[in-house]
């Protein structure tokens, strides 16, 4: 009775651990099966012209070059509104703020800022930027809409990294007769940049993908060449992914394939070099 | 032997006598919120010398030298009542620069806390803070702090390494070389020890006995052997019913040891409770 007892336990523990085991597959199955099959079909469209040429014929023949710096300049567009942004609030509500209605309604809303639909942000980038600040359909404006989107992030990965500096030091420097400020400036802020430069280069990498927001504030499908100014239209590698995808016809499929390749590999390392940073902190803290 | 180290207790305590007060506190209470923290504490303390605070867990003692740095203003709803003076000057005017005061009467904790950066720029921290000095002034006030917190021998080949790859009690005089290095006036001790071996924690007393030429200590301590040995005065807090902390007997350290007026002090210090 008593072994019996023991058997069926076992047995469904082997049940659950076998479910699970399964269930964490199937997880990474999709990604596998995405990476893999954007690799074989895409790798044939890869060349030294694809990669620095402007497009012709409607995307059909030339390269993806003003696609792919298009992005770039997303990017760095979009840190450059983000970072300095959220670092500030990130100070503020770990240094500054104290916890009252403010504060918490500050922190609600940048919970739900994270949670707002993307072309949410697109439609408030076209409200705001292109037509009240007469920025127009431009590279500046789609920054500032992808830089609010990326808020969220950059104001979180900032706060949880100054929040992870031990208050021993803090205290260690009050203690010495220096300013709330200069505490912050000169040993919580050293200590926070690998976190707060984590969270930067991730909400970069997610900037790189979005396509919703940018659709209504500045993207173009074909441009001749590079934008020369902030307020010139551009052209951006989803954006540039879908009208090959859906909106030519008799596009070459190893195009698509070809720019769906490049995109993903511009946002994976990207996320790889956000790890590396990550990781390359925590080495440093455990031999210290 | 025995009887030259009496002797010699008995002409400090003399001198400590004619010290002139470095700290004062006037029936001060302490509230955390609706909690009250310390009630209705009157002490004078003597410049140049060691001044104990004992007592068992909770009784505010952490609580009582943090008034002195203003350190309980970084927690919110602390509030405090009475005088705190430093000098005869009321700490708690509001003319009073915190971080002017902060580097008069600096603070060392109970944990080492040095910095994670190099061992140089640890006790340069504080001196960076406060001017421009150069690099050689700067490389002057580390050497002075250092041989004055007896680490400098120890760590005069390797002032460029990580504070973090010191032992314990070499980080604890490390932070106090940190201290020194802003000319404080005041040193607050924290249960300097508590993290500490016994080899460690009789290096700190001897640079404790030290300092206190020079400078006032003010030391939080568990430790009823290292009140008696090491300072010269001596008080002893309790909890009250509320919780809130109350001072029980302050006086000569010789005295509140050997022949307390206070029936709870000798409970207290002979080991029936706490």
């Amino acid at each position: 009775m008593k072994a019996r007892a023991i058997s069926t336990r076992q047995l469904s523990q082997r049940a659950a651990f076998s479910l699970i085991i399964v269930a964490t597959i199937i997880v990474v199955i999709p990604v596998l099966v995405i990476v893999l099959q954007i690799i074989l079909n895409g790798a044939s469209a890869i060349s030294w012209d694809f990669l620095t040429q402007a497009p012709s014929q409607a995307g059909k023949a030339g390269g993806i070059l003003p696609a792919i710096v298009g992005t770039f300049y997303l990017m760095l567009g979009t840190i450059v509104f983000a970072l300095p942004l959220g670092v500030m609030a990130g100070i503020y509500l770990t240094e500054y703020a104290r916890d009252n209605w403010l504060t918490r309604l500050i922190n609600l809303a940048i919970l739900n800022l994270a949670g707002v639909p993307s072309i949410v942000y697109g439609l408030f980038g076209l409200g705001i930027f292109v037509l009240l600040f007469h920025f127009g359909m431009s590279l500046l404006s789609a920054s500032l809409t992808l830089a609010c989107q990326a808020l969220a992030m950059t104001v979180t990965t900032s706060r949880e990294a100054i929040l992870a500096v031990p208050r021993e030091y803090k205290e260690g420097s009050l203690a010495v007769g220096a300013t709330r400020w200069q505490t912050i400036r000169h040993l919580v802020l050293p200590q926070a940049l690998p976190g707060i430069i984590t969270g930067a280069v991730l909400a970069m990498s997610r900037a790189a993908g979005e396509t919703a927001p940018i659709l209504v504030v500045g993207a173009a499908f074909l441009l001749p060449g590079l934008p020369q100014s902030p307020f010139e239209q551009f052209m951006a590698l989803p954006y540039h992914l879908y009208t090959v995808s859906a909106h030519v016809p008799g596009m070459p499929k190893s195009t698509v394939w070809g720019v769906a390749l490049v995109l993903l590999v511009v946002v994976l390392s990207f996320n790889v070099l956000a790890t590396i940073i990550r990781l390359r902190t925590r080495q440093r803290r455990l031999n210290a | 032997m025995k009887m030259n180290s009496v002797l010699s207790n008995i002409d400090k305590d003399k001198a400590i006598d004619q010290n002139e007060v470095k700290l004062r506190t006037d029936t001060v209470s302490l509230y955390y919120g609706s909690f009250q923290a310390l009630r209705n504490i009157s002490l004078e303390i003597p410049e140049r010398a060691i001044t104990a605070i004992i007592g068992p867990s909770g009784c505010g003692k952490s609580s009582f030298i943090r008034l002195f740095n203003r350190m309980n203003d970084l927690i919110t709803g602390a509030r405090v009542e009475g005088g705190v003076e430093l000098d005869d000057i009321p700490i708690y005017d509001r003319t009073i620069d915190v971080v002017e005061l902060r580097k008069r009467v600096g603070m060392v904790f109970q944990k080492p806390n040095p910095f994670p950066m190099s061992i140089f720029e640890n006790v340069a921290f504080g001196p960076r803070r406060h001017g421009r000095p150069n690099l050689g002034e700067l490389e002057d006030i580390v050497e002075r702090s250092l041989s004055q917190a007896a680490l400098w021998d120890e760590v005069k080949d390797k002032i460029g390494q990580s504070a973090l790859s010191l032992s314990g009690g070499q980080q604890q005089r490390l932070c106090i070389a940190r201290v020194l290095a802003v000319e404080p006036e005041v040193i607050l001790m924290d249960e300097p020890c508590s993290a500490l071996d016994p080899v460690a924690t009789l290096k700190i007393e001897d640079l404790m006995r030290n300092l206190a030429e020079n400078y006032t200590i003010v030391i939080v301590t568990h430790n009823m052997q290292q009140a008696a040995r090491a300072s010269d005065m001596s008080a002893f807090f309790m909890m009250e019913e509320d919780r809130a902390g109350v001072l029980v007997e302050y006086g000569l350290t010789s005295e509140l040891f050997t022949n307390p007026k206070d029936k709870r002090t000798e409970d207290y210090i002979t080991g029936r409770f706490g």
